[in-house]
């Protein structure tokens, strides 16, 4: 038994307005779904040390009318895809459940129909439309001894919100895990179909989006008509920092998405280009490429530019900076060798290391603890695929293989996932993919989208 | 123990509103096929207000039409030749240093040209180590232009990696057309 006392802010939807003066003004924000004072929470556990079984259910609606039947089916099965997520439970089968009666309250479970079934732990709640949005409430039952091991409510205006946020809830609650529901994807994408104007080809710009970690509610961020590319969360969620060329030459800029501020790391054209920031887990400096002193060096400055200095010196390339979880070392990558490599360096500047001797090795991404390994891109035939490097074994293993090419991963802030592009539905897309290789989905559909980072 | 997950949110947005734009036209290069031995622009249209043809020799003509023609045109009409590099390469090719041997003497007879230098690359690189040989290659370029003498601020290079294929198809001629230093001509 283990008791559940913090009181937890809840996110509430990402909205990030548009700046396009064709679209629709953005939905207002979304108000936290309050928490209730938590009260004692049982874990559930399955038979012989095997994950628990679950079912969860699509809530009951406590009123006929059409939008909240629909709402009560959507946090259901949202909240199903979250919590399958993790793989930390199992789950009867969706196409099972018309087969046991529906419970139509709380209190008209047929809990001997899912006992039979094998299940420990069964998930159901409420929702109906109040003057403030949606009011859902959820409960954990343990099937055997018909306990409620666990019971929240949510009010939002986000249905899917309170999935997500119940599903983190239920994960940390239930198995001391750090979900990634509410988390969320930014990346690069040419879908908006502007082109470059002033130009006597035809260029397509690039802008800068984000969507939830499940590739719903996409947002975008940038519209300016010309190359954005290769977004970071910070540390907090509250800024994205990115390489554009609306200044004519590659530039670092931070995007403030809910202050609607914008800093410019790097000033204009008179200190060569500036591309692929990258933030320091603090969030108080960012880690960039910069040819200022003639050549492609990785260097480190606070996030409003001041206090530069730089961190390597090679005539090479240096490029692909990443931060190791600790803030204390820098992976990057060289071509000092001769071809790209990954290689790290202890933010002074010392004990540089190569750490890969591969045909080609770009983009590494330092995954957090518990896990010790770095992602990155590896050429394998014509294209690339994502490997992991456990940086405590030596030990490499694959992760993709040759569907496509493969490329830029970023980790998932609780490192058991990653995302990465692939070519291998046709344009270039943004995929997940659990860090043992299972578990492929593809976040987006239309156009191309690429140089992925994934929120923490 | 818990994230402070991604507060509240003022919606907002940078609408880092369209800046200085960047105004610079950029030119169509010719085909890789026509390109290496090229020699003298294509003679462009003559200005309809300009008499019979036959009043005007042709080489003014076209001395005239350049000097006169709005940077668009005279992008479109490429009088600087783009350069193709190597796969993974930033070399300049003797076919190459032939080509900017002949762009330096267009840019010493229009001694008043300010030109970009696009570095470009192919897919098969990654997208990050892309932007950086691709600004090796248009630095490269730039480097060999000034060995020939032309003057460094009339110079500036930018590159887009991978951003913008000349070809998007994934073809090794493509390939061959996207590994390139491009040149846009900003000021005359």
């Amino acid at each position: 038994m283990m008791k559940h006392l913090f009181a937890t802010t809840v996110a509430a939807g990402l909205v990030v307005g548009l700046l396009r003066a064709q679209q629709p003004p953005p939905p207002a924000p979304t108000q936290p779904p309050p928490q209730q004072p938590t009260e004692i929470v049982t874990t559930i556990s399955g038979e012989g040390g095997s994950a628990p079984r679950l079912v969860v259910l699509d809530f009951i609606p406590l009123s006929s009318d059409a939008e909240t039947v629909a709402v009560a089916r959507t946090i259901g099965q949202v909240l199903w895809d979250d919590l399958n997520y993790e793989r930390e439970f199992s789950f009867i089968p969706r196409d099972v459940y018309s087969t046991v009666p529906r419970a139509t309250s709380l209190e008209t479970i047929p809990f001997d129909r899912w006992r039979e079934l094998n299940a420990d732990g069964l998930i159901i709640g409420t929702v109906q439309k109040g003057s403030d949005g949606l009011k859902a409430q959820l409960r954990l039952y343990n099937v055997r001894t018909r306990q409620i091991a666990y019971n929240r409510e949510y009010t939002s205006s986000n249905a899917r919100l309170i999935a997500h946020t119940a599903s983190d809830e239920l994960h940390e609650s239930q198995r001391a895990l750090k979900g990634v529901a509410r988390t969320k994807i930014t990346f690069d994408s040419d879908r908006a179909g502007e082109r470059m104007g002033g130009t006597v080809e035809n260029r397509g710009v690039k802008d800068i989006f984000v969507t939830d970690y499940d590739g719903e509610n996409s947002r975008q961020i940038t519209a300016n008509k010309t190359l954005n590319i290769a977004p970071r969360w910070s540390p907090d969620g509250r800024s994205i920092a990115y390489t554009s060329y609306r200044r004519g030459g590659a530039n670092i800029f931070i995007s403030n998405i809910f202050q609607g501020t914008l800093v410019e790391v790097t000033e204009g054209n008179k200190v060569g280009e500036n591309w692929l920031p990258a933030w320091a887990p603090d969030g108080s400096r960012v880690a960039f490429t910069s040819t200022r002193d003639g050549n492609p060096e990785v260097y480190i400055a606070n996030r409003d530019g001041s206090g530069l200095r730089r961190l390597t010196n090679h005539p090479g390339i240096d490029i692909s900076p990443t931060w190791s979880p600790s803030g204390t070392q820098v992976a990057f990558t060289s071509d000092r060798s001769g071809s790209p490599q990954i290689y790290i360096v202890g933010v002074d500047g010392l004990n540089l290391q190569r750490k890969t001797s591969e045909s080609y090795c770009d983009k590494p991404t330092w995954s957090a603890p518990p896990y010790n390994e770095i992602a990155y891109a590896s050429r394998t035939g014509p294209g690339f695929d994502v490997k992991v490097l456990d940086l405590a074994t030596g030990q490499t293993r694959q992760l993709t293989f040759g569907e496509g090419s493969n490329e830029s991963p970023a980790f998932a802030p609780n490192g058991r996932h990653l995302v990465f592009t692939s070519t291998r539905s046709g344009k270039t897309h943004v995929f997940t993919i659990a860090r043992d290789g299972r578990d492929v989905r593809q976040l987006t559909k239309t156009g191309n989208n690429e140089k992925p980072d994934w929120s923490k | 123990m818990r994230r402070m997950a991604v507060g509240m949110f003022a919606l907002a947005v940078m609408t880092s509103a369209a800046c200085h734009k960047n105004k610079a036209p950029v030119a169509r290069p010719a085909t890789p096929a026509s390109m290496p031995s090229s020699t003298a622009p294509a003679p462009p249209s003559p200005p309809s207000p300009v008499p019979a043809p036959t009043m005007v020799p042709p080489e003014p003509v076209r001395e005239d039409a350049i000097a006169s023609a709005s940077l668009d045109n005279l992008n479109k009409n490429a009088p600087l030749k783009p350069v193709f590099f190597e796969y993974d390469s930033d070399e300049l090719s003797s076919e190459a240093q032939q080509v900017l041997n002949e762009n330096a003497g267009v840019m010493k007879k229009y001694a008043t040209w300010a030109v970009t230098i696009e570095g470009h690359c192919d897919e098969r690189g990654t997208a990050e180590y892309n932007l950086a040989l691709g600004e090796r290659r248009a630095v490269n370029t730039r480097a060999y232009l000034m060995s020939l003498g032309i003057g460094a601020d009339r110079m500036r290079t930018v590159s887009y990696g991978k951003e913008f294929p000349f070809d998007s198809s994934h073809s090794e001629s493509a390939f061959e057309k996207n590994r390139r230093a491009h040149f846009v001509i900003t000021a005359k």
